[in-house]
């Protein structure tokens, strides 16, 4: 079974994030980037998989230049090659024309099952894989916390707020993790060094035949029109518990009329 | 005036079918924008079960589209019928709540009528500016939809949802889903106790424990002072992780984003990683043993104390002014 795991390097949600104030894009020259930590929960179900199944998992990402550091982690962790789909003009992209590209790019691989993360750190999105879905027309199988794989039949338990559901599709498909699907191994000192010499595919937009004008800023199907620090919350009242510590919060909570 | 829609949460009780309150603030939300109507896309009698309230919360017209194809496969179905009434009526907007489901469906639906959409917002104008609160709380963004019918997917518990009655008027719709939005089916819903709590997205009041509380037989603490309010209960990532709580309940980056009225952490220091979860909640209260634990950075009360002294009190205390 060959898979593909869809992987996004993000600024690090530990450290101070913000907008670059000259064309409201997030600011990632500036941060500290990082793996999105939700992907390797994917990562690791790829490599479970093939691990059960055989087959080759690829890394699919998309992103400027420094997104090779995250594809040597997804490497070293254990997957075989990886995809880098990167070009100046894909600069402030929209979600619906980086589905697009990322489209494209899957149609040039030979892939039975394609795995993402639960969602991005930084802009928030769960969507990804249901767009890319919609667009390559297979099923999508999400929110997965359990996945067994029987030849070409997929069963998921997917997550949800009270329970889980059993849901079933056939590959190709989509898969989406949750994060308490398994625990993502770290990387050996092997896997580290074997990273070095594994095959990276770069990829322009050329190279997958999109044009400029559909991607970047310009052609982006929504328009940040400002941000702003949001003010800190600041600290309220204080108590240190000298036995009455419980009287005083719970008249806080009536004062505000939780009681 | 022109018709918003906004896709109803409807969500089976036992035996009974209500509404998310997520559905309300919606409803209240496209108020702003032109007049509701509220979609109705599931298993036969989800409507019946809801319409009276979806009017009484300012639905115009009521779309009702009723079909085990739509309840037995994931998603895609939804995205089908929203694409249609969007083709079929004069929709100057679409709003769905900011769930995993809610944004799988806005994805799919925003590809099939060529619209851009913005995701997880907390307020829209009428001008269709919307705000969202990102990176864990710590920057505001102001945005607008640059093409097509804009799409919004609403941050659940972020607007105070208003009665404000509406015609109702149901209208039945013609529901035909094609293969491709089959491929996923729906075997069997399990649902695992929450102990009858509400759920943690759509609680006004949530009490989350932490790495303070020590164990898993502790977390009944946390239960009980939840309990006592009418709240839910959540962790944070250092206490799912050692597995005092399970998974579903963790709040924080990689886990639910919470908005409640009151938010109580207990034993939390409130890591980046916490806070990102819950900065939005309206009145944040903490308790740590730690006077200069994070969290009191964000808390609007604080106790500086041994949350198994205090936690067992506060419970007394709470059930015996309610009484």
């Amino acid at each position: 079974m060959n898979i593909v795991v869809l992987v996004k390097q993000v600024p690090d949600s530990g450290s101070e994030r913000t907008l670059d104030s000259s064309d409201n894009t997030v600011a990632r020259a500036s941060a500290d980037n990082v793996i999105n930590e939700m992907d390797e929960y994917a990562i690791e179900e790829a490599l479970k998989v093939k691990e059960a199944h055989g087959g080759e998992v690829t890394i699919l990402t998309m992103g400027p230049e420094s997104a090779t550091d995250t594809i040597r982690k997804a490497l070293s962790m254990g997957a075989d090659k990886a995809i880098h789909v990167t070009d100046p003009a894909l600069h402030g992209s929209c979600v619906i024309a980086t589905s697009a590209v990322l489209a494209k790019a899957l149609g040039t691989l030979e892939w039975d099952l394609v795995l993402s993360g639960a969602q991005s750190t930084d802009g928030g999105l769960t969507m990804m894989p249901a767009l890319l879905a919609e667009r390559l027309g297979v099923a999508h199988l999400s929110g997965a916390r359990k996945l067994a794989v029987d030849g070409s039949k997929l069963t998921v338990e997917r997550q949800t707020d009270g329970g889980y559901w059993t849901i079933e599709g056939q590959t190709p498909a989509i898969v989406s993790t949750w994060d308490t699907m398994n625990e993502p191994r770290y990387p050996s000192f092997k896997g580290i060094m074997a990273a070095k010499s594994k095959p990276v595919t770069t990829l322009s937009l050329a190279d997958l035949g999109v044009d400029e004008s559909e991607v970047g800023l310009a052609a982006a199907t929504s328009t940040v029109l400002e941000f702003a620090s949001r003010p800190p919350k600041g600290a309220g009242q204080q108590v240190k518990d000298e036995g009455d510590g419980a009287t005083k919060l719970a008249d806080f909570l009536a004062s505000k009329k939780f009681v | 005036m022109s018709e918003v829609l906004v896709l109803v949460e409807a969500v089976a009780d036992g035996d009974n079918i209500g509404l998310k309150k997520v559905t309300l603030e919606m409803l209240t939300a496209a108020r702003v924008l032109g007049e509701p109507s509220a979609v109705v896309a599931g298993a036969s009698g989800t409507a019946a079960a809801v319409q009276d309230r979806l009017a009484e919360y300012g639905a115009a017209k009521i779309y009702v589209a009723e079909s085990d194809d739509i309840d037995n496969h994931l998603v895609a179905p939804k995205a089908e019928v929203l694409a249609q009434l969007v083709a079929d009526s004069a929709a100057t907007a679409v709003l769905l709540p900011s769930t995993q489901e809610g944004q799988e469906i806005a994805g799919r639906l925003a590809l099939k009528i060529g619209s851009g959409l913005l995701n997880d917002i907390s307020e829209v104008d009428a001008d269709g500016t919307a705000t969202q609160v990102v990176f864990a709380g710590a920057v505001i963004v102001k945005s607008k939809v640059a093409k097509g019918t804009p799409i919004y997917t609403v941050r659940p518990n972020s607007v105070a949802p208003e009665a404000a009655p509406g015609a109702g008027e149901v209208i039945a719709v013609d529901v035909a889903i094609s293969d491709d939005a089959k491929k996923v089916t729906v075997l069997d819903r399990t649902v695992e106790s929450g102990g009858g709590r509400p759920e943690l997205t759509e609680a006004s009041v949530i009490v989350s424990g932490g790495r303070g509380v020590g164990s898993a037989e502790n977390f009944a603490l946390i239960e009980g002072l939840a309990d006592s309010l009418g709240g839910a209960v959540g962790a944070s990532r250092a206490a799912t992780d050692s597995g005092f709580y399970p998974h579903q309940y963790q709040v924080g980056q990689t886990g639910k984003t919470v908005s409640p009225q009151l938010y109580l952490a207990v034993g939390i220091s409130g890591a980046i990683q916490h806070r990102a979860g819950m900065q939005t909640s309206k009145t944040i209260v903490a308790i740590n043993k730690d006077n200069e634990a994070p969290i009191f950075e964000l808390a609007d009360f604080g106790v500086v104390g041994d949350l198994f002294q205090i936690v067992p009190a506060l419970t007394e205390e709470i059930t015996k002014r309610k009484a």
